[in-house]
């Protein structure tokens, strides 16, 4: 079984700060909350705890009714974005502390906390105090702390966005083969979609207190819900543009016209949003099928690896698609020089895309080439 | 206008620095030219921000000289040099709107009437406040008031240099992407010299025309992103810069090849004269070192693992028992574990002791 | 939407309940009780109904008089030791060192007036300010000014107050203190890049950072300087005349002086009254400027 939250909302002073979320997750599965700041992560986070009590809904752990019930009589343990360790006791000590509180005999505290020590990398600093830890260190305690209680539900909020950019790399690697060694349930907050990606077991993508959608983390990247999701899940911003579909007519916001190809060409007639990530916003021509664009750099930025490239594209057809212009993320492998100004021809691949109807779900989507 | 040249300039925290271990910042001399865009890039305890402090002022060198336009001011105090620095919380005046808060340095520097409106307006057109412009400072988003300590930045006409400390830390990802294109295009807009104070090779290189990597109170190396990424000067940079770093292995190089684990791979330059006493490495990047079904040519390789990062895929893998990262391609199915790993020699580097070494060109 | 709540909860606060029953609700009742009765002692008592009040809330009676006299006195008191205590708490913190050994040595100095019993601050000044062997009061009287608290009206006045804020600046100083502890180190810096005066520094950052504890500060010391008692009773006792007789004062001769029981039950419930309503007034008010500040 597992921890099952069944239609959980919780409102503060006429505020949804969750609304209607309901989640199956797993004993021994590691899940990700993905979401920006204030879509509602650690609000759940809270409510799965038990140190706030939803509004309306139930929360069941292993079938059991545990709705109402306060923190202390659940099993449950934190880790958070700060580093929380008792700064006078030693890490030995600190590991330990749920141990002690939890009555349990010295060789068995011992035995844990060197074991735990031993998968965190911490053994040679068993001895010193948090102060005299590196910031990895610190965070490194605190999760084998959360781990040696051998709690029920392990919630992580956001744990490295504190940490070194190398060092979030590092622990990122380690944390699923940590996790994978007990049986809890691991629930793990980020906004990085490419922390999700890392840390692979399942994704549930957040946006504004609810739930966008809910499954295995390629799954969701691959086969977003719903635009909302597509969005959550995209890093650089998903490109979008409005189009009509006109029988073997497709008609772009950018007054572009084409023949509906790819994924578009089974559709109906209707208005939708196409939405296509980054990686599949050609500048050379993919193949004969593409549709290309013209567009306005904004802005190139080169990482030595890849370059981004900012691409605006004005919206022609002012009165039927409201004017404006769409701005769109290019990245392509290798240095590409391109000036800001420059006019520049971009091309997307109708195989390639995915389409989203009038209320936002999916509508029509590439197949899974890719295996996961 | 500034061009910024630190003379013999070290810092050391501790009155009477014996060693090289008591120097937080290192004996160094650089030149950094208007209107350039640079990075400090390294992590945490680096140095960097001490360096970047003794710029802005906060912090007096204990050793050499820092020149705005040959001008020495090493002991003049932050408010007299002509720079404006935007830190990694937001510091935003919360009692004064937008307006005032963009205000607020001119008005401290006698400006009033209508010269300070039609500026504080023009600034904030140029970061899209104008909408916000009387809004309380505390009401807006993260991404806002770094926009606004920005503001009060670079709404003085003196300012020559604006110094950013981790700047986007607090800003999610997506709106991150905008805060650094905006960056960019006022860099590109204003002509001023910009220094960037971060751990995130991302945004260093993105934002930067040269970074500046720093390792344990050093400069390693100072270059455009792609010389950073492409040639690394340094072991350290090769496994700081990229994600996931530089495969670091030791061999052994004579004339054009290099022997790892009694496979032989090839390389594009010589090394006829290493300092046999020194520890000899190769360095390729994941980048460059791609996976292909067993038999295709190159080096056989034992395959661990594969993550899929969405727009790539990272196969770990085996080499002779070594572990190393490699790009997998789109298209690649892999049956078993067994592959072979295709390295391209030109980005085949041979370091010496974690050095590059330059080797003679073919 | 029906929640299971913790019922068990409600035998944490049982005991809390049970010690204000006893020590507040109860002595209220039997004071509320007082004060609508009439006695001549032998433990007799009579029905009065609400003339206690009828003649405390009349300025031309005695009773009246008496009060309407001490109650200014009490908000001239209250008014002064504001004035001067605030802006000199918010000076002292703003001087106060951020870093380094002198932060502890500062605190440890500031918090010595507070640590004094009341009564013997009331004895320390008492001596203190004697014209004869008082080190002040000699001090003051060499220099040509004509001092003496127990025969000048003024020169009372100016030891309590000056008693008053020697003893309760520090807790002005060390709440601004907390406050400003909380300004990050980036605000200062940004202010001196930004050019900002000293003064730009203290009304746009370290004023607004402090406003929260600055609320606290001033209705504490309301409260308090409304209620003293001790520190006047043990310097001047009232006096001379009846110049340093405050409300709570005038209670205590009334009640245990002269024994008027209803008098006195009339006067402390008024006294309560008045206290609890200027507490609400400030807390209603703090509470909505904050929120208008948001």
């Amino acid at each position: 079984m597992g921890l099952v939250l069944d239609k959980v909302s919780r409102h503060v002073g006429g505020h949804a700060h969750i609304e209607n979320v309901s989640l199956t997750l797993e004993r021994g599965s590691l899940n990700v909350l993905l979401g920006p700041t204030l879509s509602g992560k650690t609000s759940l986070m809270r409510l799965m705890a038990g140190l706030d009590t939803p509004s309306a809904g139930r929360i069941l752990v292993d079938g059991v009714d545990v709705t109402g019930r306060h923190v202390r009589e659940r099993s449950v343990a934190m880790v958070y974005q700060q580093f929380i360790n008792y700064p006078s006791l030693s890490v030995y000590e600190n590991i330990a502390s749920p141990l002690r509180v939890a009555r349990r005999p010295k060789d068995e505290i011992d035995r844990k906390v060197r074991e735990a020590a031993r998968l965190l990398k911490l053994d040679p600093y068993l001895q010193r105090t948090p102060q005299q830890l590196s910031g990895g260190q610190q965070q490194r305690t605190a999760i084998a702390r959360a781990l040696v209680k051998e709690a029920q539900l392990v919630l992580l909020d956001e744990p490295l966005a504190n940490l070194d950019y190398k060092l979030r790399e590092e622990l990122r690697e380690e944390l699923p083969k940590i996790f994978a060694a007990t049986g809890a349930v691991f629930v793990y907050a980020t906004t990085e979609p490419a922390e999700a990606l890392l840390l692979r077991g399942n994704t549930a993508t957040l946006w504004e207190g609810r739930l966008a959608q809910f499954g295995r983390t390629p799954d969701v990247y691959r086969r977003p819900a719903n635009l909302t999701s597509a969005r959550v899940f995209s890093d650089p911003p998903l490109n979008t543009m409005r189009v009509h579909k006109r029988g073997l007519q497709i008609v772009l916001a950018t007054g572009e016209h084409g023949p509906a190809r790819g994924v578009l060409a089974e559709l109906p007639d209707d208005d939708y949003t196409i939405g296509f990530r980054a990686d599949h916003l050609h500048l050379e021509r993919p193949h004969a099928d593409a549709v290309a664009l013209r567009g306005v750099v904004a802005v190139s930025e080169i990482t030595g690896s890849e370059s981004f490239v900012h691409i605006d594209l004005p919206r022609t057809d002012g009165g039927q698609f409201g004017g404006g212009a769409d701005r769109w993320v290019a990245v392509t492998r290798g240095v590409l020089e391109v000036e800001p100004g420059e006019r520049i021809e971009c091309f997307i691949d109708p195989r390639r895309l995915f389409v989203f109807g009038h209320d936002g779900r999916l509508a029509a989507a590439p197949p899974l080439v890719m295996a996961a | 206008m500034a061009r910024i040249d630190l003379q013999s300039l070290a810092h050391s925290y501790t009155p009477n620095p014996k060693g090289d271990d008591d120097y937080a910042l290192k004996p160094m001399t650089h030149v950094w030219e208007q209107g350039g865009a640079y990075a400090l890039l390294g992590p945490s305890g680096c140095g960097k921000t001490t360096l970047l402090n003794i710029i802005s002022g906060l912090l007096t060198p204990s050793e050499g000289r820092v020149l705005f336009d040959g001008r020495d001011v090493t002991a003049l105090p932050t408010e007299a040099r002509n720079i404006a620095q935007v830190f990694q919380f937001p510091v935003v005046y919360d009692t004064m709107t937008v307006y005032e808060n963009l205000a607020f340095p001119l008005r401290n520097r006698g400006l009033r009437g209508a010269p300070l409106d039609a500026r504080v307006r023009e600034i904030a057109a140029l970061l899209d406040l104008t909408a916000d412009l009387n809004r309380r400072g505390r009401n807006l988003t993260a991404d806002a008031k770094q926009k606004i300590s920005l503001g009060r930045g670079l709404v003085r006409p003196d300012v020559a240099a604006i110094l950013f400390d981790e700047p986007l830390t607090v800003i999610d990802p997506h709106l991150k992407w905008e805060l650094r294109s905006k960056l960019k295009a006022l860099h590109r807009a204003l002509d001023l010299t910009m220094i960037y104070v971060t751990h995130d090779q991302t945004e260093a290189l993105t934002f930067a025309d040269t970074v500046v990597v720093m390792h344990d109170g050093r400069v390693v190396q100072m270059g455009r992103p792609q010389e950073l990424f492409e040639r690394p000067a340094h072991v350290f940079v090769g496994h700081f810069i990229g994600s996931p770093g530089m495969n670091v292995l030791p061999a052994e190089v004579s004339g054009r090849a290099a022997r790892v684990g009694g496979h032989l791979i090839p390389l594009r330059r010589g090394y006829p004269a290493l300092d046999g006493g020194a520890k000899i490495e190769i360095g390729v990047r994941p980048e460059f070192a791609t996976l292909a079904p067993a038999g295709a040519g190159g080096v056989p390789v034992r395959v661990r693992r594969l993550d899929d990062l969405g727009r790539t895929r990272i196969a770990r893998v085996e080499l002779s028992g070594l572990p190393m990262a490699a790009t997998v391609p789109e298209d690649l199915t892999l049956a078993g574990d067994e592959a072979s790993l295709l390295l391209d020699p030109a980005m085949v580097h041979v370091y010496a002791d974690g050095t590059l070494v330059e080797g003679e060109a073919a | 939407m029906d929640k299971p709540v913790n019922q068990g909860a409600w035998l944490l606060v049982l005991p809390v309940l049970l010690i204000v029953a006893f020590s507040a609700i109860l002595p209220l009742m039997t004071v509320v009780n007082y004060s609508v009765q009439d006695t001549f002692g032998n433990n007799q008592f009579f029905w009065n109904g609400i003339g206690w009040y009828q003649e405390l809330l009349d300025p031309s009676t005695d009773l009246g008089g008496r009060f309407f006299d001490a109650l200014w006195r009490n908000l001239l008191f209250s008014l002064l030791i504001l004035l001067i205590e605030v802006p000199l708490g918010i000076a002292v913190a703003l001087s106060m060192p951020r870093h380094g050994w002198r932060v502890a040595a500062t605190l440890v100095v500031l918090a010595l007036p507070l640590l004094i019993p009341w009564n013997v601050v009331g004895t320390i000044w008492q001596i203190f300010a004697r014209e004869d062997i008082g080190l002040l009061g000699w001090a003051v009287n060499r220099l040509g000014i004509p001092y003496n608290y127990t025969a000048d009206p003024l020169s009372a006045w100016v030891t309590i107050v000056a008693m008053d804020v020697w003893h309760w600046t520090s807790l002005v100083a060390l709440l601004c203190y907390a406050g400003l502890r909380s300004i990050p180190d980036a605000f200062y810096q940004a202010a001196r890049i930004d050019g900002a005066s000293r003064w730009a520094i203290f009304r746009n950052i370290q004023l607004p950072k402090m406003h929260r504890v600055l609320l606290i500060a001033v209705l504490l010391r309301f409260m308090d300087s409304f209620m003293i008692y001790t520190e006047p009773f043990v310097v001047t006792g009232g006096g001379p005349g009846n110049s340093t007789t405050f409300v709570s004062i005038d209670l205590v001769k009334l009640a245990l002086g002269q024994f008027d029981l209803g008098k006195a039950a009339a006067l402390s419930i008024v006294y309560n009254l008045i206290i609890l309503a200027v507490c609400w007034v400030f807390y209603t008010v703090m509470t909505r400027m904050d929120a208008q500040r948001n």
